[in-house]
């Protein structure tokens, strides 16, 4: 299965980053190949509704589980729609949490937390 | 004539000017564009009470007709929409309702419908005419409510007092836009000069005639919006004084010009001199 | 490292006199002014000539005309749902009004000409203060939208630049904006602790009830304090109520003092001067700090599940 954690910088020993959708980058850890890689977070720059699209991003890389420490209503409600499954991470490091959760020990995420639509408007 | 009363800083008394200015007035209409935060009905507690909700228009997407182009969400700006497990999600609350998505749809399959995000409270108390307008928690932007707030002022004949919400970003230019004088409210610190500043800038911007009250002034204290008046030769109206009685009057949301003969006498002036300001000013030519 | 935001709701309340006197308190490393619109701490930091970094923020891009290519179909104008764009003869032909215009880009699509093209544009200002402890704040352009995209960046620049520094940060003070709107939900994310500064007035009451509600939205603590106390005892009375109705903790009460506009008129804090608004802010930002560091009681957490009392 693929897997995504939204991170601080693009390798291996990178910390998670505190933001869901405006992420610097996704780690993208695929199970079965056991290769890391990593994607830009275009919906970083967003004015507004980054959420939206950094969970459109994400479910367009065919992710199965999501990592994060929060998750907005929007994008919450794309990743659902997607049949994704969304867990907390418990640890600073992306290493830790990929080894958390493929022991199990990672609980699912269910509180979402309302949008900060930062939209520039005029 | 229509006068919006505004200040860079909140809580210099943009509200309790604009209410008991109208108040004072023979006739005055009162319109509350602090959509966020608005306070003029807690004063004028209004009666004959009308509600309007104010709407703006999301996207509706006919699935049957959609056939998964993408190209409403590539051209979304505001990222409104996304395209999950063959069928497209609108996010109302990121909406600009720019009608944009509809348009670029190649099998018209996007139609519009309209969801309420604020509302517009009306009614009066003895000689004013009061409108509020009332932005719901959550929700992005107020400038539709704005818009529908102002589009209560009357013709040309009766006074309207705009109370604008404070700053100076896009709420506050939507506010002032058709407003034929601004009032700004400027409050005796440096905090306050600093912002005084800053909306003057905007009033110049838009080439608004324009004029100051001092609020809150301390007798025998150094004044630093005043000093910034007299530097930049902007006409002071009038001082109003700090007073611990205006103060527990006005924080009970009571009326200065009803509860005392002398806040009545001392409004009554301020109307006059703004009112003759604004007439000397506002040219039967000038522009906008 | 912890993160208090100061809100209010209603402005002139004393949020920025607040969180100026934490930061001297704390003597914290790391602040920030998010009232990005009319952003004042500065003023009464003891910032030197410093010059801060500064960054260009770029809001949505803004449509421009081209009037060469332009053959006046109008069509831009009539779909245009933001009275941006005009056909005004004394700026040669049609113009977008930059500062009604919303980035849409729907006249780009519409245009058949292709005279019309999205541009960036600039929104405000980012600035960073660096000698003895980090300082983030911006400055929005004018008339511009209230972004929560920038607030978010000038905490993304705090805290970029407080993991550059050698020592750890325990704690972060955030100077907040008035309202409800987008910079305060910006700013709300990711912090520890909110300490609404209530102003004991009618106004000051309904605007402390809807940044109550807004701060539930995002499941965050909330802690409560009233300045100017002694304005009203009545309208006093009414928030300890409403507090203890919502279980939120309740920091106590600051009096009036005129000793604030001159400290501040002075560019200080009030709290570097003795006198009675100082000693109350202290005893607040005492249990503020047990409440950050030690976390917020249990029962007094049950607030999110109470509906506002309206």
């Amino acid at each position: 299965m693929k897997i995504a954690i939204p991170v601080d910088e693009n390798h291996a020993g990178t910390a998670v980053c505190a933001s869901l959708a405006r992420a610097p980058y996704y780690l993208i850890m695929d199970t079965v190949s056991n290769e890391m890689t990593f994607i830009e977070n275009t919906a970083a720059d967003s004015q507004g509704g980054a959420g939206v699209k950094a969970a459109q991003l994400i479910a367009d890389q065919k992710i199965e589980a999501l990592l994060t420490p929060r998750c907005g209503q929007n994008a919450a409600e794309v990743l659902t729609a997607a049949k994704m499954e969304i867990y907390k991470t418990e640890y600073p490091s992306a290493k830790e949490n990929l080894i958390a959760f493929s022991s199990g020990l990672l609980a699912a995420l269910n509180e979402f937390h309302a949008g900060f639509h930062g939209h520039g408007g005029h | 004539m229509k006068i919006a009363v505004l200040s860079g800083k909140g809580g210099t008394g943009k509200t309790m000017v604009s209410v008991n200015l109208a108040t004072a007035a023979q006739r005055a209409v009162y319109l509350d564009c602090d959509v966020e935060e608005p306070n003029g009905h807690l004063y004028f507690k209004p009666e004959n009470l009308t509600e309007e909700p104010v709407n703006v228009k999301i996207p509706k997407i006919d699935h049957e007709a959609c056939t998964g182009c993408r190209q409403c969400v590539d051209f979304c700006k505001f990222n409104a929409l996304a395209y999950i497990n063959k069928k497209i999600m609108v996010f109302d609350d990121v909406c600009h309702s720019c009608g944009g998505c509809a348009i670029v749809c190649p099998e018209g399959a996007i139609s519009e419908w309209d969801k309420t995000i604020g509302m517009l409270l009306s009614g009066t108390s003895e000689s004013v005419e009061v409108h509020s307008g009332f932005l719901k928690p959550g929700q992005a932007s107020g400038v539709p409510i704005i818009k529908e707030v102002l589009a209560k002022a009357p013709g040309e004949g009766t006074l309207t007092l705009i109370d604008c919400p404070p700053g100076s970003a896009c709420v506050v230019m939507e506010s002032i836009k058709d407003a034929d004088y601004c009032l700004m409210v400027a409050e005796p610190t440096l905090f306050g000069a600093h912002n005084l500043a800053m909306v003057y800038e905007l009033v110049r911007l838009f080439g608004k005639p324009h004029g100051v009250v001092l609020n809150k002034c301390l007798e025998g204290a150094p004044n630093p919006s005043e000093t910034f008046c007299i530097e930049q030769g902007i006409p002071v109206l009038g001082e109003i004084p700090f007073d611990l009685e205006l103060g527990a009057i006005n924080s009970n949301g009571e009326i200065l010009v009803r509860a005392q003969a002398y806040f009545a006498a001392l409004f009554s002036e301020l109307l006059l001199k703004v009112k003759e300001a604004a007439a000397r000013e506002t040219a039967p030519d000038s522009q906008r | 490292m912890k993160q208090l935001l100061i809100l209010s709701g209603k402005g002139g309340t004393g949020k920025t006199t607040v969180a100026g006197a934490f930061v001297a308190l704390s003597k914290a490393k790391a602040f920030s002014d998010c009232d990005v619109d009319a952003p004042n701490l500065h003023l009464i930091l003891q910032h030197s000539d410093e010059q801060p970094v500064l960054t260009p923020y770029f809001g949505l891009d803004k449509a421009v005309i081209d009037t060469d290519t332009c053959i006046d179909c109008d069509l831009c104008r009539e779909s245009c749902r933001f009275d941006a764009i005009e056909n005004l003869m004394e700026k040669g032909g049609y113009v977008v009004d930059p500062f009604a215009c919303e980035g849409c880009s729907v006249c780009e699509a519409v245009c058949p000409v292709g005279a019309i093209k999205m541009q960036p544009a600039v929104a405000g200002e980012l600035k960073l203060y660096k000698e003895g402890a980090v300082f983030s704040t911006a400055q929005l352009k004018m008339g511009s939208g209230t972004s929560g995209k920038l607030v978010s960046e000038v905490k993304k620049q705090l805290k970029q630049e407080v993991q550059l520094l050698p020592e750890v940060v325990d704690l972060a003070i955030i100077d907040g904006s008035p309202g409800i709107g987008c910079p305060v939900i910006a700013s709300i994310s990711g912090v520890d602790l909110v300490l609404i500064v209530a102003e004991p007035s009618v106004s000051g009451v309904s605007d402390m009830k809807r940044i109550i509600e807004t701060a539930r939205q995002f499941q965050t603590e909330v802690v409560v304090c009233v300045n100017k106390y002694d304005t009203n005892r009545g309208q006093t009375r009414e928030i300890e109520k409403l507090c203890e109705e919502l279980q939120l903790p309740f920091a106590g009460v600051i009096p009036f003092d005129g000793m604030v506009v001159e400290a501040t008129n002075q560019g200080q804090s009030v709290v570097a001067f003795p006198c009675s608004s100082g000693k109350a802010i202290k005893e607040v930002y005492a249990k503020v700090m047990k409440l950050l560091f030690e976390g917020v009681p249990k029962q007094a957490s049950k607030f999110h599940n109470i509906p506002v009392v309206d």
